[in-house]
């Protein structure tokens, strides 16, 4: 069996599973955020009682992200929605708005907070859950209904997936990141070319990327429609999450025998920088074949491209240089921007860095990678031409329709932001042979 | 013999959730009817104008000043649904009057979320019908042969049986399935 066959089998209490069967799983880890949890708390107590409480309280965790930083009444109603519910079931695991208890977007708060543990069952009411694939858990995103019904019972049906398996063979050049790798497989296989799928992550070129670098990649298999992304743990894996948390856990492997449904072999010496053109993830072109496209503004941020690594490589780049374009630095959680203060590049902090190019420096949320109220920071009101770290470039995506979305590396983003054009990352790096 | 009778809204490939309904839009209820029904005004209203009930485009899926549009069966190409899990888009579909969709595949999220929300039926076609049928044409669908009539041509396309699925779909959703075999 494949990993994620082996997680599925034991969370149904089978010895077996093979792709296909319908199996009802326990669960280990229900999250939700300020846009799903409201309604999936409305259909929770509409379907098991006003009174009912959450089969286990400790299991549920609330991390509001989206809509924070705006006036929309309705969004902030959503707030006290979660507020009022947390405090009610007496959750120990909500992070609320306006304490020291805030996080940020759940798929990076989720990790430093020690939930994402190998060999469990993680659900979300967000498609970019299966980021937390990264630590060799299950983790996929779910509707309103089915949150409600995991609330309620702790168990939910899931439809046993096929693996993919991507393997990349080689030291990744030091020009290259993974978003360059995600990017490359989506426009490789389409927007469905993994619908259904678990897509795992192998060879010593990801195996030898830090836990970060690994989320990048399973953050976007949803982008090619996959249902979960994989990458098998190790000691990476183990120290990360030891040094986050007590909580007992029991990795699960590939079997020597595990089929694949198939199996895609990269050198990662021939990878170039890439992005995805407007206006959808699979729209690939290299760096090379799109440099010199006119930009109107940058976006770093995301759980796709809002971790602190992603920014102390923008920061690489961007640290003596002017900006030609309006810039937005959105780091993802509280706790990415405490770092962002404290981590350095040649004696300056990365904010400083930043701040002093000239950055519009955000705080803590999913921001504009969504659009969402007419507010929101970074968000495209107008006819923008944005090159940005975020997962999904579809029409309006990032605010209104008429914009137009590039998605990049944290280091094309810089380069770019710099030169005011797409821009080859190599010509801000030092050179490498 | 049950069925499902419509006027048809043709629409292209990959039609993603934040077209379906935009990120702007999710905070209103989902339960208060005077907040429910702008799901139906603004349902579809991300899709780009041009491609926007096909072949000729520059039709509005639900007229500006309404609620409810005037169609009730969605024609779509492939991966349909895909993006974000927000659970709005197929509820803005159903409060804008979707019976069904018919497309020949959706991404998974979407999929369950129909299905299990009891919110419309995403059929399976087994070729791409969104360049054969119009936007507008009179259709129905037998839900118990798993058939597609198109008047205009007088013709039937055969739907995949929804398999696994059918007993969530006949019981209106995951909670009345469930509560059906005694699961809680």
């Amino acid at each position: 069996m494949t990993l994620t066959e082996k997680i599925l089998a034991r969370a149904a209490g089978k010895t077996k599973t093979i792709p296909g069967d319908n199996v009802w799983v326990d669960v280990d880890v229900l999250l939700t955020h300020d846009v799903c949890g409201p309604p999936a708390i409305g259909i929770f107590k509409r379907e098991f009682g006003e009174n009912a409480a959450v089969w286990d309280r400790k299991k549920l965790v609330i991390i509001p992200d989206h809509y924070i930083f705006t006036k929309d009444v309705y969004a902030n109603r959503n707030i006290d929605i979660l507020r009022s519910f947390a405090s009610e079931q007496q959750l120990p695991y909500y992070y609320d708005v306006g304490t020291e208890n805030y996080k940020g977007v759940c798929h990076v708060a989720m990790p430093e907070l020690g939930f994402t543990r190998p060999g469990e069952v993680l659900f979300g009411t967000d498609s970019h859950t299966c980021t937390a694939g990264a630590f060799g858990q299950f983790a996929t995103g779910i509707g309103n209904t089915d949150a409600a019904f995991i609330m309620g019972t702790g168990k939910l049906w899931v439809k046993v997936p096929e693996t993919m398996k991507f393997i990349f063979e080689g030291e990744i050049p030091p020009y290259i990141m993974a978003k360059d790798l995600i990017l490359q497989i989506i426009g490789d296989i389409g927007v469905d070319g993994a619908t259904y799928r678990a897509m795992e992550f192998t060879g010593d070129g990801v195996m030898r990327m830090d836990m970060e670098g690994r989320m990048t990649l399973t953050n976007m298999v949803i982008e090619a429609g996959g249902k979960n992304g994989v990458v098998e743990p190790d000691e990476t894996t183990f120290n990360y999450v030891r040094e986050r948390t007590n909580h007992p856990f029991d990795p699960v492997y590939n079997s020597p025998d595990a089929k694949y449904h198939s199996v895609r072999v990269y050198k990662s010496s021939e990878l170039e920088p890439m992005v995805a053109k407007p206006h959808s993830p699979d729209n690939k072109a290299t760096v090379t074949e799109v440099k010199g496209t006119k930009l109107t503004r940058a976006y770093i941020g995301s759980c796709t491209g809002g971790k602190i690594s992603d920014f102390e490589a923008a920061a690489k780049i961007i640290k003596g240089n002017e900006l030609k374009i309006d810039t937005y630095v959105v780091p993802a959680t509280t706790e990415v921007k405490r770092q962002l203060r404290e981590v350095t590049f040649e004696g300056q902090t990365l904010w400083d860095i930043f701040e002093s190019a000239g950055c519009h420096m955000g705080e803590a949320s999913c921001a504009a990678c969504l659009g969402g109220p007419s507010d929101t920071f970074g968000r495209l009101n107008h006819e923008e031409i944005c090159i940005s770290t975020t997962n999904r470039n579809f029409p309006g995506r990032m605010g209104s329709k008429k914009s137009q979305v590039y998605l990049a590396s944290p280091y094309t983003v810089a380069a770019s932001a710099i030169a005011g054009v797409i821009t080859d990352p190599r010509e801000y790096l030092p050179v490498t042979v | 013999m049950k069925k499902i009778v419509g006027k048809a809204f043709v629409l292209g490939d990959d039609i993603d959730t934040d077209q379906i309904i935009p990120a702007e839009h999710l905070v209103y209820s989902l339960d208060k009817p005077e907040e429910k029904k702008f799901y139906g005004r603004f349902a579809l209203s991300g899709v780009p104008d041009s491609v926007s009930g096909l072949p000729e485009g520059g039709i509005p899926f639900t007229q500006p000043d309404k609620f409810e549009s005037d169609f009730q069966i969605i024609v779509a190409g492939k991966n349909f649904g895909c993006g974000s899990s927000r659970e709005h888009a197929p509820f803005a579909l159903q409060v804008a009057g979707i019976k069904a969709v018919i497309a020949p595949g959706y991404a998974r999220i979407f999929y369950r979320n129909a299905i299990d929300g009891g919110f419309l039926i995403p059929y399976e076609c087994f070729e791409s019908l969104n360049g054969t049928i119009k936007t507008g044409d009179e259709l129905e669908i037998d839900t118990d042969l798993d058939l597609l009539h198109h008047k205009a041509s007088d013709k039937q396309y055969p739907l995949r049986p929804l398999g696994d699925v059918a007993d969530i779909v006949e019981a209106g959703g995951i909670f009345e399935y469930a509560r059906k075999n005694k699961m809680f």
